[in-house]
């Protein structure tokens, strides 16, 4: 019986890739034709950054809604689930690339899973805008790569500007998610900028590491205590961020704490409660301040389909992939993948609802930041601050 | 380091480590009699966590009385798994079992991101342990009293039921050889079934003090809790309930010890935990207070 | 062997070059992906299996081993551009920064540091037994995997690598599993195999036999060990890009569910499973998202199709403990045989 099923088995297994065999090589530019433009979207939909990528999903289907259609067809929303796993990710993006054939792609939350796409899409010749992935390497290197958020350098050194400017704090300790390259990324350049502005190489009196999923911070924070610190950077995810500010205010830490935008979703306050009052981060969004027409655009309209949720920021950065590209391919006029990566590189002064727009040599978005702080259980937004051009 | 800090650490280091040794008690007590380490354990833990949760939330209850609910729903669970996944295996060879539990303990956890998401949800505290307390400069949670306190209550219940009950013994006869132990009239399901049981309210009331003191709760994670006290059972030495406390009482409190004297370290705080099995299963395998099990031919 | 299985063997090896060649000429590069991670499956999932299933050792540090193939490859064959602009956080270490080898002596010295990584660990660890064995492997997976996210100019840390030149094609998956599948199967037939399954049976049996349990045990897991880092290496060299994240307990979840279901002392099994269960991980997609039956649509439940493999395990393990193939193997033999009516010459297993 076993040595039916199994030969049985493999009689499928043959067939299985005897039939995938059936698809020829594709032509390799997304040139796709009828009344239709497909735009692919690879986020996580499950796994451990679920979350963010359903936020991100949100905004995208949201300015598709607004605006589905470009040069008279109609633009199909082509989902595809990289499961927050770097081997999925290549094969989700590899699926939209050759089996689903799209114009342009937009991802992901995440950049570990956006750089597992970086060469698929880059052999492919697929634009692809990132969303909230803020590594640097993920854009570096690859024409095809873009993305509508600044990067870790920018944020670290926003961060560092308002601690030493704002808070005018000479002594900052560090607790970062070590095994989170957001994270040491933002500490790095943090690091060096409020080197920096203070010219004192011991201004960081402290680093202290933990690991995503840890739960007890008792002992990194009660030797911080120790140093007595002006101000504490804590940039990583806000699930552990808000353990880690409430055992500080616990241990009898009152020390500011500051961080960056991973702390903008309502868990960070629902788990802080009182603890994170006070807490200020770095952000790409805010709503009381819309910073263009289209911000004010991208409110009503998401609050109206959303039941009067407020939009978390990468909601409008995922809104924000959708009408660049949708703009850049008006530009083009066609749907030729190659002339809209061009066409992309030289977007000037785009009007996004998260900013105006401006690509730089590596293809990042250069635009403002928002400050905002945790104020009576809410996000409040406190100043913009602006690229140095 | 002054006296203030390191006394501060010495309290985390006991508040984390009592938590540790309740949660290691149940693991313990299972391995005892099945000679199985039941991986699904932090994940039991995690179940509890999410029970006493919805009962709050959704079903509006007071929280002693979730709480209770919780735990009486978590037992269920563990004889549920016991049921499904373990007793069907008993004559197999050990590693099939040990792969159910592999199963069961990912079956959970992926049941639970899809029923939870994966999102953390907020735990509810009451007001009545979230005060802190100051002592000197030292500042401590009511919480932290109250851990310890539940433990040690727990621990003489239980040594209590294990030594002076005639339920204790058929576990001890059932741990010892169960095949002897059903031919002299104990019913060997059934105990294993109410070991089970036991075990698994021991790991709520440890998991909901872990809520209590940690407030976010995620669907993995009971993983590395559960890692980690099991292998605070093993330095106890496995099998033994008291040897489960004192191994939870060295591992939380050295696990803090070790960030708090090398703070470069800092990063490497969960791999302490594995170093230190190591360590004590070459050192003395049978842990603290185990005795030594010869294998017969 | 009779020389009408050698002339078989070589006509199936023969058109196993004609269908690669097929495959790189004509499938798209979905495809080929899917079957590259087949073979490396196949790789990784005889690897475990010589450890677990014909030895009897419950390891559980597999995603370990695969992390330092991975980063050795990788670090070997990255070049010098690549490594400046991936350490950009903290420079790599002096000795690799200029270091760039060609793909096959990198592949092969990632296996031998794994061999090496393999060997100091099953040296305190493997006097353990069963579930001491599986925690005490599992614990060291996890040491690897967090030194790693700390070692920041050694591995670039949590940012991981990216750039890896993708020199994994199918000739090279392939190529590598057909020679994994010939070494092991060799040493399956010589009289270490057998040692080592008699371990698996009785130890106390096999020591009382003059076998060396320590030594045997060590040759089983260092060898799995170097395999595993083969794999992990072709796996980095895939998909250009690795870090820490990858390696987690998940990764050797994956593994342990393909050898239970192809049956864990067989080689043919685990080939097979592998390639299902690589195959459905792909093709149960619609698991995960809104099926739409024509009549009904039901909505997609993300993490479904997580939650029916590990109930997939459960099933196999609880009412089909021998997985597909038990400890059967394929051989020409048995189908001949099957279809000549004879009554087949060689008894007992193969």
């Amino acid at each position: 019986m076993k040595k039916k099923i199994s030969i049985m088995l493999a009689t499928l297994m043959i067939s299985t890739m005897g039939l995938s065999g059936c698809g020829k090589k594709a032509p390799e530019t997304g040139t796709t034709g009828g009344d239709v433009i497909k735009i692919g979207v690879f986020e996580p939909m499950t796994g451990a950054n679920a979350a963010g990528g359903a936020l991100e999903i949100e905004g995208i289907k949201l300015a598709n809604k607004l605006y589905p259609e470009v040069l008279g067809k109609k633009v199909e929303l082509v989902l595809v689930d990289n499961k927050s796993d770097k081997v999925e990710a290549a094969n989700a993006a590899s699926r939209l690339v050759e089996k689903e054939k799209v114009t342009a792609i937009i991802g992901s939350w995440g950049s570990s899973l956006s750089m597992a796409a970086g060469d698929i899409v880059k052999k492919a010749q697929i634009p692809t805008m990132g969303t909230s992935c803020t590594n640097p390497l993920v854009t570096l290197g690859n024409e095809y790569y873009f993305r509508v958020c600044f990067i870790d350098p920018f944020q670290g050194t926003v961060m560092a500007n308002y601690a030493f400017n704002t808070l005018k704090a000479k002594k900052v300790a560090i607790v970062q998610e070590v095994s989170n390259d957001y994270a040491i990324g933002l500490a790095k350049y943090f690091t060096d900028s409020f080197k920096k502005l203070t010219g004192d190489p011991n201004c960081i009196v402290a680093v202290t590491n933990y690991n995503t999923g840890d739960q007890d911070f008792t002992a990194q924070l009660t030797n911080l205590k120790a140093k007595n610190p002006d101000v504490i950077f804590a940039p990583g995810n806000f699930t552990e961020s808000a353990l880690v500010i409430r055992q500080a205010r616990q241990l009898g830490i009152k020390t500011p704490f500051i961080g960056g935008d991973t702390w903008e979703t309502p868990e960070f306050i629902t788990t802080g409660k009182e603890a994170v009052e006070g807490a200020t981060f770095s952000t790409f969004f805010a709503t009381e301040k819309p910073i263009t027409k289209e911000s004010e655009v991208f409110l009503t309209a998401y609050r109206k389909e959303y039941n009067g949720k407020e939009p978390a920021a990468v909601a409008a950065l995922g809104y924000d992939a959708y009408i660049i590209l949708l703009d850049a391919i008006k530009r083009v006029g066609s749907a030729d993948s190659v002339k809209l990566r061009d066409e992309l590189a030289k977007t000037k002064d785009f009007q996004g609802a998260a900013g105006v727009i401006n690509f730089d040599e590596n293809r990042n978005a250069v635009k403002s930041a928002v400050i905002k702080q945790v104020k009576d259980g809410k996000f409040t937004f406190k100043e913009v601050i602006e690229p140095v051009k | 380091m002054s006296l203030d800090t390191f006394l501060q650490h010495l309290t985390n280091g006991i508040s984390l480590g009592s938590l540790y040794a309740l949660i290691a008690i149940g693991y313990t007590m299972v391995y005892g009699i099945l000679r199985l380490i039941n991986f699904a354990h932090g994940d039991i833990f995690m179940m509890a966590t999410y029970f006493a949760f919805y009962g709050v939330t959704t079903f509006m209850l007071p929280w002693y009385f979730s709480f209770l609910i919780a735990i009486i729903l978590t037992g269920a669970l563990g004889i549920l798994i016991e049921r499904t996944a373990y007793r069907p295996l008993r004559g197999a060879p050990k590693i099939s079992i040990m792969i159910s539990a592999i199963g069961a303990s990912f079956l959970l956890e992926n049941v639970a991101i899809v029923m939870f998401g994966g999102r953390p949800k907020p735990f509810p505290t009451p007001e009545i342990f979230d005060k802190m307390v100051q002592i000197g400069n030292i500042s401590v949670q009511r919480l932290t009293f109250v851990i310890p306190v539940v433990t040690f209550v727990l621990l003489y219940l239980l040594l209590y039921l294990i030594n002076h009950t005639k339920s204790g013994m058929a576990m001890r006869a059932v741990s010892k050889d169960y095949e002897t132990a059903g031919l002299m009239g104990i019913d060997v399901n059934k105990t294993i079934s109410f070991t089970f049981g036991i075990g698994s309210m021991l790991a709520s009331v440890g998991a909901l003090l872990w809520a209590l003191k940690f407030p976010s709760l995620l669907p993995l994670m009971g993983v590395m809790p559960g890692l980690k006290c099991f292998i605070a059972a093993v330095i106890g030495g496995i099998g033994n309930v008291k040897g489960a406390v004192i191994g939870g009482f060295i591992l939380g409190i050295g696990e803090i010890m070790l960030v708090a004297f090398f703070q470069d370290l800092s990063g490497y705080r969960d791999a302490f935990a594995f170093v230190m099995l190591i360590v004590i299963l070459l050192l003395k395998p049978t842990g603290i207070m185990g005795e030594k099990i010869s294998e017969k031919v | 062997m009779k020389k009408r299985n050698i002339i078989l063997t070589i006509i199936s090896m023969l058109i196993l070059i004609v269908v690669l060649f097929f495959i790189d000429k004509n499938l798209d590069s979905y495809n080929t992906r899917i079957l590259n991670l087949c073979a490396i499956y196949v790789i990784l999932a005889l690897s475990m299996n010589l450890v677990n299933g014909f030895t009897g050792l419950f390891s559980l540090g597999h995603a370990g081993f695969m992390a330092v193939g991975a980063y050795t490859t990788a670090l070997l064959t990255m070049s010098p551009d690549m490594k400046a602009q991936n350490f950009f956080l903290a420079p790599i270490i002096k000795p690799l920064a200029n270091l760039t080898l060609p793909f096959f002596p990198a592949l092969i010295i990632a296996g031998l540091v794994s061999a090496f990584v393999g060997y100091l660990i099953a040296t305190p660890v493997l006097r353990l037994k069963g579930d001491y064995l599986a925690i005490a492997t599992l614990g060291f997976s996890e040491i690897i995997r967090v030194v790693f996210t700390n070692t920041q100019t050694l591995t670039n840390g949590a940012l991981g690598l990216k750039g890896i030149p993708d020199t994994t094609n199918i000739w090279w998956t392939f190529g590598m599993a057909a020679v994994t599948v010939i070494i092991i199967t060799s040493l399956i037939n010589s009289s270490y195999g057998r040692a080592l399954k008699a371990i698996r049976e009785d130890e106390i049996a096999a020591e009382s036999m003059g076998i060396n349990l320590f030594k045997h045990k060590v040759l089983a897991f260092t060898i799995g060990a170097f395999f595993a880092g083969i794999g992990g290496g072709l796996l980095g060299n895939l998909l250009g890009t690795i870090d820490p994240l990858m390696f987690r307990f998940i990764l050797t979840f994956n593994i342990l569910l393909i050898i239970v279901l192809g049956g864990m002392g067989s080689i043919t099994g685990s080939i097979i499973a592998a390639f299902i269960v690589t195959i459905a991980g792909e093709a149960l997609r619609f698991l995960d998202e809104t099926m739409n039956l024509g009549f009904i649509t039901i909505q997609g439940i993300p993490g479904l199709r997580m939650v029916v493999f590990s109930a997939l395990l459960m099933l196999v393990v609880i009412f089909f403990r021998h997985g597909l193939m038990g400890t059967k193997e394929f051989s020409f033999d048995k189908i001949i045989n099957k279809f000549s009516r004879k009554p087949s010459e060689k008894g007992g297993d193969q």
